[in-house]
């Protein structure tokens, strides 16, 4: 259900770049997912799919690119790769972390095709 | 033809929120989303929550449902303004319904609006809604491992209430094991260790409550006095 409302969000971005770019068809989609975003890649391929019938969209190919998860330490600066969510600096073990990668979820470009 | 977007999916969604976000910060209004699993709790929580405040605070509730208007006859019973938000198969509010709720009631009249999510603890955790804290309501019997199995929500929570512990005796729910892994995930969550049935825990979450509505409505104050 959470995949079908992305996938709806997504075939509305891309309508209006498409408008705006007078495009007729859209031949592919990338998207960059990060590892914290609640999106599983293979739900959200079918609900794209689905949602894309009839729409300028249809029958593009979504490219799914996947972030990992990373922060960085708020005391010590040292940026690590999270493993099993424990956001944990491995050099001087704070808590206190900012994510600088893995909640990604932004249509990153379209491909256009039969510009008017 | 490649064409550069570079748009967050859900940007929309993020903009309405942003709009409800200002539209209660003009009106001092402390607006809190609460997520949990079906059955946690929340409802009960809620009941009791709207008994302790209503005579405090002046408060508002839109809960979200599926379907049906159970658990707004609930609150409405309790004699609090409650808007019932159905979403049809849907699994999570967003912004633009909390949009239209806001216009069910009087902003300028108002301390404290509890959102009520939809019973899930994934899709609630990506859609903003313009809420100053999510609360995720974790009940004994779910187990201790859900903040490590959906760490997103437990992550971008302000507020964990965890739930029915007086069942904690008669369970292997390991709470050292779920403060562990909470601090790794969201350091500065407050938890709250509640009963709802019993009310035990509520007074403590009921002051923290009052004490945000004070600070957002000083807050308006002083952003009007400038």
């Amino acid at each position: 259900m959470h995949e079908l409302s992305i996938a709806q969000s997504m075939i509305e971005l891309i309508e209006s770049e498409a408008s705006r770019h007078a495009a007729r068809r859209i031949r592919k989609v990338r998207l960059v997912v990060g590892e914290m975003s609640a999106v599983v890649p293979e739900a959200l391929q079918f609900c794209f799919e689905v949602a894309s019938e009839g729409t300028v969209a249809e029958g593009a190919g979504l490219e799914i690119e996947k972030r990992p998860l990373k922060a960085r330490c708020k005391a010590c600066g040292r940026a690590f790769a999270v493993q099993d969510y424990a956001f944990i600096c491995p050099s001087c073990g704070g808590y206190h972390t900012e994510t600088i990668s893995g909640n990604e979820l932004y249509v990153d470009c379209i491909e256009i095709d039969d510009v008017e | 033809m490649e064409v550069k977007v570079g748009a967050r999916v859900l940007g929309a969604n993020e903009a309405v929120a942003g709009e409800n976000r200002q539209r209660l910060a003009a009106r001092g209004i402390y607006c809190i989303n609460i997520i949990s699993s079906p059955g946690a709790g929340k409802t009960t929580i809620l009941e009791k929550t709207v008994e302790i405040l209503k005579h405090k605070l002046r408060l508002a509730v839109i809960e979200g449902d599926i379907t049906t208007t159970l658990d707004a006859d609930r609150i409405s019973a309790h004699h609090v303004a409650v808007h019932q938000i159905n979403t049809f198969g849907g699994c999570h509010l967003d912004a633009r319904m909390i949009r239209r709720a806001l216009d069910e009631f009087d902003l300028s009249n108002l301390d404290l609006l509890i959102v009520e999510n939809v019973g899930n603890l994934i899709c609630p955790a990506d859609f903003e809604l313009g809420e100053d804290a999510k609360v995720v309501v974790l009940s004994v019997p779910e187990g201790d491992d859900k903040p490590v199995k959906y760490p997103v929500i437990f992550q971008r929570a302000g507020v964990l209430l965890l739930n029915k512990v007086d069942l904690l005796q008669h369970s292997n729910f390991d709470q050292a094991k779920m403060r562990r892994d909470l601090k790794r995930l969201n350091p500065d969550l407050v938890i709250h260790e509640t009963v709802a049935t019993t009310g035990q825990g509520l007074d403590q979450w009921c002051d923290w409550l009052v004490e945000q509505a004070k600070a957002k409505k000083a807050a308006m104050l002083r952003d009007e006095a400038k």
